[in-house]
């Protein structure tokens, strides 16, 4: 009884209090807004690629006073991303919560059974595909790919390749590489995209298969040098390094950056936040930071958007596929 | 005193045996081919060593010669129940009834029931907390903190102060 | 000298009135951020972060590092006063500044840790200032086989302390270690040990959670107990008096505090390695060369300057990598450098060539904020002394209260509260039972780097263990602490042996 009492009055003072904020704000009454602030899941720990992406975004946010409530990060990144699978699952329905992906959003649930459906979460909006490149360490002799084949092959399987976590981007990468050219790589998982980046540097790794933006740094400094990219075309970043798929050999791999929302999030929330990243996509920030960092910009949402997380999905279990037949 | 020691240990030795029962989902063994021990070699050898260490904390114990102090008093055992209760439910509060029902409720009753403190501490301190908490955790360094069914009285808040 | 004119275009920038003013604000919020039990350094960088494009990115930087700075003086209070390491940088520090405040000396104790830190952090800015471009490359030589044979070299300089029940300690270190293991395999891609299938233990089981759970709630029900047979705290007075006795007891700790100092410097600069096993070291070398050694962790003002001096000259180390490289060294420094990125600014080899402004910029503020820090440090030590002289249950339920909300804070889930109480109750009762807590806590901080260098190393050298001692660096780690873990069965064959020659004598 208590329990109903306090609910009924809960909903009435809510209901009460919704007017009063919807008074203060200068939209149409009929749009949707926040009414507290906004909960942003991200599905890795704090400091890496994923999470420093996620804090621009709510910078910009902040800056160019995009939302009406503040956007909070909150990091999730336990179990790659498995434990903010499971947060979004429990809070179906929540229209205060978004989470940033990549593409441990399939990977996590395909290698581990976490009881989690990613086709039941509300698509948002796709910001940016991140590219991959392979690197060496500019004192080495390789400068094409077939000096590289030819150098792991030669290594007799002892080549270290670095990354980040089994199972994650770059291991695909490697896997993608080995069963291409029928090669054999020493996988080495780090912490994160900079620790790859700095042992490649400090002579620790052979080659790494990092995003342009985790070796930028070293890339400018003359320390690490890019093979080949692998994107369908060249980066504006890099006019001289062939992609793979020129060279004849047809590996194109991306990492996503998206936005999406709990099962059942209300529609008119969802058209809120759709409208909020495609603004946040037009500014000047954004599009700078995507040009210096090899970025490919490229906004999709609704249906389309789930469309994409779903065929990619297929892609990934095949590979994990091959993955799992080749160790 | 020696029958706590032993009873720790015994525990300890128990915890042991449960994480080596769930270290052997992943391989604990020497893995040749890429080098170095599994993903369940850490935790499971390192268990084992644990039981072992209990295990002869549990033998030292019977060798050495019987000491007489108890380990708890009766007193003591009845306070710090009531602290670890009372923080138990507290917690058990916070997603329903929101942290700022359930904290100043703890407040109240370690200062006016537990400490027998006079109405006027009591009273500053149980209505201070929660504003402090408020301003400092929510408006200061924007970390929401669980408000159960007290969610929508905060929406005008949210409103005046974000 | 070229750096010095170039450190002096960055005074003029760290010295105008809004930057002042913007240090002072930052300091004294990181301060309070950092006493907090379970709030740092991250959290405030983290919440004044959007902030920053208000300012001009210099003076963003500066608040920035002035908050850095005034959460790692913060971290001392709460170790001290409470007895909770507000950070894992401040577990050393708990070692013996709690002794002292429970002898009614936690005036002095404050003292001796801003006075530490304010050394630790200049002695480590002029090396920063003068050494920064080619240290760089020392970093990078630092690989997984480096990473290893330094934490083992923390571990064993910990270990070498000793003095209590062997076995005991042995259980408490392999508790720490197993409960590190909890969560991701990084190597393999699993998750291990989730208990009960609880999605909380899949991010593992934090630092703060465990040093909180033992520190915070264990101490106050260890507390409730003592304090019904007799007080444990003295309540501590502050005099002049005290405060020119606590001048005169630093100015003998000089020899502590610059080996701290460079020792805290250098672990503080190799990425991954940080602050933590700069403190313990600085504490263990402490202890091994003091005179009088057994004074260590009941009181000794010696064995709160080493690892506060340490640990903030490792702090100002750890932004090189930062700097340098674009490594972040800690969370901290990884928002800091999303910081700088946000800015325009690319962190790594050329930004000391192409921002010459920003990065001198940035080092004169770090002279600025550590002035700033001390000042107001000092300046609060009577009111946070005067924090203790309240009644003991008013003080335990702001505590617990403080715990709990702390405790939350960081991962914002109630799951790791909940383990906050387990920890608490098992903690007091392995203490009851005089098992060490120091060893578990530490064991867990240290543990996850641990396991990962060592199988890093083993999966590049194809299994090769041989491998930690074929690289030089790597080697002379292993060597010194091979050495400091036969160090205290040395001291015992010592005396046997000088016991064996009294003997027939008498």
């Amino acid at each position: 009884m208590i329990n109903i009492f306090t609910r009924r009055s809960a909903m009435a003072l809510a209901a009460s209090a919704l007017l009063t904020a919807g008074a203060a704000l200068p939209a149409a009454a009929s749009d949707w807004a926040p009414n507290k602030p906004i909960e942003m899941v991200i599905m890795a720990g704090q400091g890496g690629g994923a999470d420093r992406l996620a804090r621009l975004f709510q910078s910009i946010i902040q800056k160019e006073k995009l939302a009406t409530m503040p956007v909070l990060p909150v990091n999730k990144g336990g179990g790659s991303g498995a434990e903010a699978l499971r947060y979004l699952k429990d809070n179906g329905g929540d229209d205060h919560k978004i989470m940033a992906t990549l593409n441990s959003y399939y990977t996590t649930p395909l290698r581990t059974d976490i009881g989690v459906d990613i086709e039941e979460f509300t698509p948002i909006a796709r910001m940016a595909l991140d590219t991959f490149v392979l690197w060496v360490n500019a004192d080495s002799d390789i400068q094409t790919l077939d000096d590289w084949v030819a150098a792991v092959k030669a290594s007799g399987g002892t080549w270290k390749m670095g990354g980040t976590g089994t199972g994650q981007e770059d291991s695909l990468v490697t896997a993608m590489l080995e069963n291409e050219f029928d090669i054999e790589i020493t996988y080495v998982p780090f912490k994160g995209g900079g620790d790859v980046a700095k042992n490649l540097v400090g002579g620790h790794i052979d080659s790494t298969v990092n995003n342009p933006s985790e070796q930028m740094g070293f890339y400018n400094a003359g320390k690490a040098r890019p093979i080949a990219a692998f994107t369908p075309e060249r980066l504006e970043a890099f006019p001289d390094v062939p992609t793979a798929r020129e060279l004849g050999h047809d590996i194109v791999y991306w990492m996503q950056r998206s936005f999406v929302g709990p099962k059942d999030m209300p529609a008119e929330a969802v058209a809120y936040y759709t409208e909020l990243f495609r603004a946040l996509s037009q500014t000047e920030e954004w599009q700078t930071y995507t040009k210096e960092k090899a970025l490919m910009a490229d906004f999709l949402s609704g249906d389309e958007l789930q469309a994409y997380f779903l065929e990619e999905r297929e892609k990934h279990a095949e590979i994990l596929n091959m993955m799992g037949e080749s160790s | 005193m020696q029958a706590a020691d032993r009873l720790i240990a015994l525990s300890i030795i128990g915890m042991s045996l449960y994480f080596m029962s769930d270290a052997v989902a992943l391989p604990i063994g020497w893995n040749g081919e890429t080098g170095g021990p599994g993903g369940g070699a850490f935790p499971f050898w390192l268990s084992l060593i644990m039981a072992l260490a209990a295990g002869g904390v549990l033998v030292r114990s019977f060798l050495q010669d019987r000491t007489q102090q108890a380990f708890f008093d009766h007193v003591t055992l009845r306070s710090v129940i009531a602290v670890t209760v009372a923080v138990a439910v507290t917690i058990a509060l916070m997603p329903y009834a929101g942290s700022y029902i359930a904290i100043p409720l703890f407040m109240f009753w370690y200062l006016k029931i537990y400490g027998r403190h006079g109405w006027v501490l009591t009273g500053i301190l149980t209505l201070s907390t929660p504003v402090f908490l408020f301003f400092f955790f929510e408006v200061t360094l924007k970390i929401l903190l669980p408000k159960g069914w007290t969610e929508p009285l905060f929406i005008p808040l949210y409103a005046t102060f974000f | 000298m070229d750096v010095l004119a170039l450190l002096a275009d960055g005074f003029a920038t760290s010295l105008s009135p809004l930057n002042l003013m913007i240090v002072i604000l930052g300091v004294t919020a990181g301060l309070f951020i950092g006493a907090m039990p379970g709030l740092g350094s991250v959290n405030g960088v983290a919440i004044v972060l959007p902030l920053t494009f208000i300012v001009p990115p210099s003076s963003a930087i500066i608040l920035l590092c002035a908050i850095y700075y005034g959460a790692m003086y913060g971290g001392a209070i709460s170790s001290v006063l409470l007895g909770i390491p507000g950070s894992s940088t401040a577990v050393a520090t708990t070692f013996d500044g709690r002794p002292m405040a429970q002898q009614g000396k936690a005036g002095l104790a404050l003292i001796a840790a801003a006075m530490a830190s304010f050394i630790g952090g200049t002695i480590s800015v002029v090396l920063f200032t003068v050494f920064a471009v080619p240290l760089a490359d020392l970093a990078l030589a630092f690989g997984p086989a480096e990473e290893f044979a330094l934490v083992l070299l923390a571990f064993t300089t910990f270990v070498g302390l000793g003095g209590d029940d062997v076995l005991k300690t042995l259980i408490m270190i392999c508790l720490g270690l197993v409960l590190s293991t909890v969560g991701l395999d990084l190597i393999s891609g699993q998750p291990r040990l989730i208990f009960f299938d609880e999605p909380g233990f899949y991010s593992g089981i934090s630092f703060l959670v465990l040093a909180i759970g033992v520190y915070g709630v264990g101490e106050v029900l260890y507390t409730i107990e003592t304090q019904r047979k007799s007080p444990s705290v003295t309540p501590a007075k502050l005099t002049f008096k005290e405060l020119w006795l606590g001048m005169k007891a630093i100015n003998r700790l000089w020899k502590t505090m610059s080996l701290g100092s460079f020792l805290g410097f250098f672990v503080g600069m190799l990425p991954a390695a940080g602050a933590t096993p700069a403190a313990l070291m600085a504490y263990g070398m402490a202890k091994t060369t003091s005179k009088s050694p057994e004074t260590f962790g009941k009181g000794n003002i010696e064995g709160v300057a080493a690892p506060e001096t340490a640990n903030n000259a490792a702090s100002t180390g750890s932004l090189l990598p930062m700097l340098t490289l674009g490594i972040p060294g800690s969370p901290t420094t990884a928002l800091l450098l999303g910081g700088m990125v946000m800015w325009g600014l690319v962190p790594g080899p050329m930004l000391f060539i192409e921002q010459p402004d920003f990065v001198w910029g940035l080092i004169s503020s770090l002279y600025t904020a550590n002035f700033a820090a001390v000042a107001i440090n000092l300046a609060l030590i009577p009111l946070f002394v005067w924090a203790l002289r309240m009644p003991f249950t008013v003080l335990c339920a702001l505590v617990l209260v403080l715990c709990l909300v702390g405790g939350y804070a960081p991962s914002q889930k109630l799951h790791d509260v909940w383990l906050i109480l387990g920890f608490g109750v098992a903690g007091y009762l392995l203490r009851k039972a005089d098992y060490p807590l120091a060893p578990l806590v530490l064991a867990l901080v240290l543990g996850p780097l641990m396991e990962k260098s060592f199988r890093q190393t083993l999966i590049s050298e194809q299994g090769n263990v041989m491998a930690f001692f074929e690289r030089p660096l790597s080697a002379s780690f292993m060597a010194i602490a091979l050495l400091f873990f036969l160090l205290p069965l040395l001291k015992v064959l010592r005396k046997n042996i000088s016991k064996d020659k009294v003997a027939p004598a008498e």
